[in-house]
């Protein structure tokens, strides 16, 4: 399967920005795009699409820092991942926080984890290990 | 001047620690701060090193009350990289797996919210008819919690259909009894005085904060992941969404009460569609996970169980991602809390049915001039009991 209605809404919305779509099924599709779009691409998804930001998981991986932010459409049950790649040298993208408030705690997670930086965070402080782990050392980066 | 009351880390009113401050001026609480992460345990750096099979054991072990659905949601995750549809005799046991689980946590939630509230009847009854449905999860699996009863492709175990008389007659006597809690509760002046207007989260909160779970449906939002995003026996059976629309305490312990209803309604269909499909087919047989990505969630009692695998052909995962109900619900704390008494402070933050051991992945009370301790754990405890004890010797017995 190589599209849905929903992935085809997005590409249309984004054009370039999108760097390819992944559709598993009906309900399951994965969509990489620019780092610098993604604020557009989750504010469209929620605030016009209606859909519910679930939560995002980032790894390192050989060619960075990457991003998967799940996405929830709870009318038709789709669950479609946006993902991003950061530069491992210097991983920095813009807070989703200002959009939905979902985003807060799981920023703060992913730079204490990962050491990613989150631009405009409002408090992008520890969040599980205040005060038990030494600074600059992240625990889910592979060195 | 503000004063900093704290409920935790280590406090009578919560199972797991977690420390809230609550700043308050007088009686009222103006804001809350909060420190996690004292019940983080690296379970998602532990999975990277466990096979696929021997992550069942370990998500498990995330939560006590929620020892099915963590295994749920990695099960369906799995399945979905592997492309494999389980039996449906795997479909019912799964569900009524998950049922059960859903009918002894919000029991023990009804009991605990008793608890706080000062009803210690509500709590010792709750509890004693909780007990057999731990009864029957012990004759089903050989365990009261961490049952671990999934695989990839199906279950472990069966449930031969001998048992199925066994089964409804324990669930006759949960119904009979789960009907006397639903009526104590929602009919008791005191606990409306209680818990209406208590508590508020309104459905723009809820979408904000991406809350889910009864904590969601209180306030109107209807998401459940059994009606969106079917998995299991749940297309296969006849069942409803419970939502309630005040969004307060009330409305919360009303969605829970009723969901256990609805809960032993689809256990009893369970067991019908299994008397229909052939004993023993209980799995599809997966020899190995390819590499890509998967996600696969599950409705826990609390809310959306959502996982999150990378896979690269081999036994384990390159990373785990588990994001557990507790972890969206707990923010909403901030909004429901805020402007609200602090005698109310600790109910409104159990009627969101906290889980710390899934989220993590007591909070004290000082002046901030002084630094002197205002209240301590049992302290807080008192007060809400105190306010419940006031509230009925003004409300005059029908």
């Amino acid at each position: 399967m190589k599209k849905t209605a929903e992935t085809e809404k997005i590409r249309l919305q984004f054009g370039k920005s999108i760097h390819r779509i992944e559709v598993k099924s009906e309900t399951r599709a994965t969509i990489t795009a620019d780092k610098d779009k993604i604020v557009e691409i989750a504010d469209y998804l929620y605030r016009v699409l209606k859909w519910r930001f679930i939560i995002a998981s980032a790894l390192e991986t050989k060619h960075g820092i990457d991003i998967y932010y799940h996405f929830s459409n709870d009318n038709s049950g789709m669950i479609m991942n946006i993902h991003t790649v950061l530069d491992k040298l210097k991983p920095e993208t813009e807070s989703l926080t200002c959009l939905f408030e979902a985003a807060n705690w799981i920023e703060r997670e992913m730079h204490e984890l990962l050491g990613i930086h989150f631009l405009h965070h409002p408090n992008l402080q520890k969040l599980i290990s205040e005060g038990n782990w030494a600074e600059g050392v992240y625990p889910y980066r592979n060195n | 001047m503000s004063k900093i009351i704290p409920i935790g880390p280590y406090h009578p009113l919560q199972e797991e620690p977690e420390l809230f401050k609550l700043y308050c001026e007088g009686e009222i609480v103006k804001d809350i701060k909060w420190e996690t992460g004292y019940n983080h345990r690296g379970i998602e750096k532990l999975s990277e090193s466990r096979t696929f099979d021997q992550v069942f054991f370990l998500v498990e072990r995330v939560c006590g009350i929620c020892s099915t659905s963590h295994p749920f949601a990695f099960a369906n995750c799995m399945e979905e990289i592997a492309g494999v549809e389980i039996p449906d005799r795997a479909k019912y046991i799964r569900s009524i797996i998950g049922e059960l689980e859903r009918l002894h946590s919000h029991l023990l939630w009804v009991g605990l919210a008793g608890h706080f509230l000062g009803y210690n009847t509500v709590f010792m009854w709750s509890w004693k008819y909780r007990e057999p449905v731990l009864d029957l999860f012990e004759m089903i699996t050989g365990n009261r919690n961490r049952y671990a009863m999934f695989k990839i492709g199906g279950v472990r175990r069966d449930i031969e259909n001998n048992k199925i008389a066994k089964i409804t007659e324990t669930l006759d006597l949960v119904r009979r009894k789960t009907d006397l809690l639903v009526g104590a509760v929602m009919d008791d002046p005191v606990i409306h005085a209680r818990t209406k207007g208590v508590g508020i989260l309104t459905r723009e909160d809820i979408i904000n904060y991406g809350a889910v779970g009864p904590t969601a449906r209180a306030s109107g939002v209807a998401i459940d992941v059994r009606h969106d995003d079917p998995y299991a026996a749940y297309p296969l059976v006849n069942w409803k969404v419970i939502t309630a629309k005040e969004g307060d305490v009330f409305a919360k312990a009303e969605v829970r009460l009723l969901e256990m209803i609805e809960s032993i309604s689809i256990i009893r269909q369970c067991l019908d569609g299994l008397k229909k499909e052939k004993e023993g087919i209980t799995e599809t047989i997966v020899k190995s996970i390819p590499g890509g990505i998967g996600t696969g969630r599950a409705e826990a009692p609390r809310g959306e169980v959502f996982h999150f695998i990378k896979t690269d052909g081999s036994n384990y995962p390159v990373r785990h991602k588990i994001r557990a109900p507790s972890y969206v619900n707990i923010a909403t704390f901030r909004k429901s809390c805020i402007g609200q008494s602090i005698s109310d402070a600790t109910i409104s933050l159990a009627a969101v049915d906290p889980c710390y051991c899934c989220t993590e992945r007591m909070a004290y009370a000082y002046d901030c001039s002084t630094k002197e301790k205002i209240y301590n754990g049992n302290d807080l405890l008192a007060l809400s009991q105190a306010k419940t004890d006031a509230i009925r010797k003004q409300i005059k017995p029908l």
